[in-house]
């Protein structure tokens, strides 16, 4: 038999270089100023799904929710070899948290129905919480397995996987269709490749035609930036390079459940955290500095 | 002992996270921490106990601090499984209605709370570094409220502290790392209400099976060391981290590291101090060649006595640090390891 992969990824600002000018004063992270990857645990789940398919069969789908930029990450997932991607995005989708975002790839999957295996990294690096994947299983109503670092083996209605326990593995079977989040640790992904970037470089989706057309011409009315994306995306959708977006309507998400509204978590403050010490002792790196501080310590009973 | 509950004030809770008979530390930690949210609510603190023969366990939780413990004892939930357990949590809730909902952020907790959370329609918060209650206005809705769970994190590459709340929804959940919370005194012979319930699974709710599981002993026990020495980017290798062991072997001590190099492979996870690593209170805690990003900070500032070393005079590290020594660690560490050996002369 074979296999329907979908793979959920998330672009996400590269949280080691976030600067100071990166923040805006409300705590939310100004995209624009930072460079934006691939969530690099995700980029293992997208590798493992592509194993899956090369070696059984099947088609990956990768599916992301974010602003339009979002489409890079896609492109990606093009180069590297998934057969269909697709972008959520929509203001309505803004600000929403761990359980909207999971409310909104689950109707996105609801959408996609049947498949078999759905793949995410275990957490993205912009927030850590690894909350998505497992709330993603609760809603679609499938066994989750979280910590995933290998598929050992795939039945016609199982998976066995190995969990990573941190102390630990277990080995998991789970029945088919299963969600399962994918550790750092797992399959390394492919590099892209050449000839699937010569044929992908120009896909695109609606959305970030329009945004980039009103970037390229500033002085154009949203109108005829919309119109003249419009225009694009028929060209490219000729050549199946066009990338479906999918807003609420097209998944039939509630407003109430979406952004804002479906977030039952708020940020009420965020603080630029200075920690400081009442009095550092300044000790220069010399002999006899040194020798001092460890004969200091000693004496504190602080060494023995 | 009573089926029912009749529980004055708004109920705290702490899943009780066990395997085999043994309650993990994160969750003893956290009934001090509820216990504390309690007093604040004017309700009680109570645990979730899940497993198969874990009654004894009780006494435990008590003691810790619980004033009632929520007992399901079934065959089923012998060994953690994600849909029994989330299933007996979400059931519980439904018919107790607590205000808070606290889980270690362990592997178990990380698998579990997202997915009741997610049943419940509720907000979760992970890796939470502090908790407490207080007031909320939220300008948006022009809406008041009062006592809610500040549930506070570190957030976007550890730059910046949030506070997040979850104003309109109960129970109000987070998860927190072993280590963050300090573990309150057992007393012994404190007694509590034991509430015994039952699960009803279906039958996909069993469907998973777990085949084989493998515990190792764990590999340094940094929350229990005295001295701990830990290193950074600033080591720049695997090989680099031989110097650290090395001081840390001459003074008695554990050797600690930092996430960036956990990352960059110079070091096992094992021994990775932090947000996302362990949060340790060492009498000395020695910091080599670590710039000090908050999320690394979390998990060490509260060390007896802190000594930076690092060549960068701007790192952050110094500013919590009692011995700031701006130098090269290859030149210091040396000098520190001869120093100590010659103590006596």
């Amino acid at each position: 038999m074979s296999y329907e992969c979908i793979v959920l990824a998330k672009q996400v600002v590269d949280a080691r270089n976030i600067t100071g000018e990166a923040m805006t004063p409300e705590g939310t992270v100004n995209r624009s100023a930072l460079p934006s990857i691939f969530n690099p645990e995700d980029l293992n789940a997208l590798e493992m799904a592509l194993r899956v398919r090369n070696e059984r069969g099947g088609k990956v789908t990768v599916v992301t929710m974010g602003p339009p930029q979002a489409t890079q990450l896609l492109r990606e997932a093009l180069y590297m070899g998934a057969d269909r991607v697709i972008l959520l995005s929509d203001a309505a989708f803004a600000v929403s948290d761990t359980l909207a975002t999971s409310y909104a790839l689950a109707r996105a999957l609801d959408k996609l129905r049947p498949f078999h295996l759905v793949f995410c990294g275990r957490q993205a690096m912009d927030g850590d919480t690894a909350q998505v994947g497992p709330q993603v299983a609760e809603k679609i109503s499938v066994p989750q397995a979280t910590y995933v670092e290998e598929l050992l083996e795939l039945g016609d209605s199982t998976v066995q996987v190995r969990k990573d326990t941190e102390d630990g593995y277990e080995v998991l079977r789970l029945p088919l269709p299963a969600l399962l989040t994918v550790t750092a640790t797992a399959a390394t992904a492919r590099p892209y490749s050449a000839k699937r970037l010569m044929k992908y470089k120009r896909a695109s989706s609606q959305l970030e035609l329009f945004y980039s057309m009103l970037a390229a011409n500033p002085s154009m009315s949203r109108d005829d930036a919309g119109e003249r994306a419009a225009e694009e995306a028929r060209k490219l959708e000729a050549k199946g390079l066009l990338i479906p977006t999918w807003t609420p309507a097209e998944i039939d998400a509630a407003p109430d459940r979406i952004g804002r509204r479906g977030s039952p978590t708020q940020v009420m403050k965020v603080d630029w955290v200075v920690l400081k010490c009442d009095i550092t002792r300044n000790i220069e790196p010399a002999e006899d500095a040194v020798r001092k501080l460890v004969r200091d310590l000693i004496d504190k009973h602080i060494l023995s | 002992m009573t089926s029912t509950s009749s529980v004055d004030g708004p109920q705290v809770w702490v899943f009780a996270e066990q395997e085999e008979g043994k309650l993990a530390d994160v969750s003893l930690e956290l009934l001090g921490k509820a216990r504390e949210l309690a007093g604040d609510l004017g309700g009680e603190a109570a645990s979730v106990l899940l497993g198969h023969s874990v009654e004894p366990l009780a006494a435990t939780l008590f003691s810790y601090g619980a004033d009632l413990v929520y007992l399901v004892d079934d065959e089923t939930l012998g060994v953690y499984r994600t849909q029994p357990y989330a299933r007996a949590i979400c059931d519980l809730v439904r018919k107790h209605k607590p205000e808070v909902v606290l889980y270690g952020a362990s592997v178990i907790g990380r698998d579990l709370a997202p997915r009741v959370a997610s049943e419940l329609l509720t907000g979760l918060t992970a890796d939470c570094t502090d908790l407490s209650i207080g007031d909320y206005e939220d300008k948006r809705a022009e809406k008041k409220y009062e006592r809610v769970l500040y549930q506070i994190r570190p957030a976007f590459g550890g730059n910046i502290i949030a506070t997040i709340v979850s104003p309109d929804h109960r129970p109000q959940m987070a998860t927190v790392r072993e280590g963050v919370v300090r573990m309150p005194e057992a007393a012994a012979g404190r007694d509590g209400r034991l509430i015994r319930e039952k699960v009803r699974l279906s039958p996909d709710e069993l469907m998973v099976e777990v085949i084989e599981r493998y515990r190792e002993p764990r590999e340094v026990d940094l929350k229990s060391a005295r001295i701990i020495v830990a290193g950074g980017m600033g080591v720049g290798s695997a090989k680099g981290f031989e110097l650290i062991s090395e001081l840390a072997e001459v003074l008695g001590g554990a050797v600690g590291a930092s996430r960036a190099a956990v990352d960059a492979g110079f070091i096992t996870k094992a021994h990775q101090v932090g947000q996302t690593g362990t949060t340790v209170r060492p009498v000395l805690y020695i910091a080599c060649g670590i710039s000090g990003s908050v999320q690394h900070r979390a998990g060490m500032q509260e060390s007896a006595n802190i000594i930076a070393i690092n060549t960068d005079p701007c790192a952050p590290i110094f500013q919590i640090a009692h011995y700031a020594i701006c130098g090269d660690l290859n030149v210091v560490i040396p000098m520190m390891i001869d120093s100590y050996k010659s103590r006596g002369c």
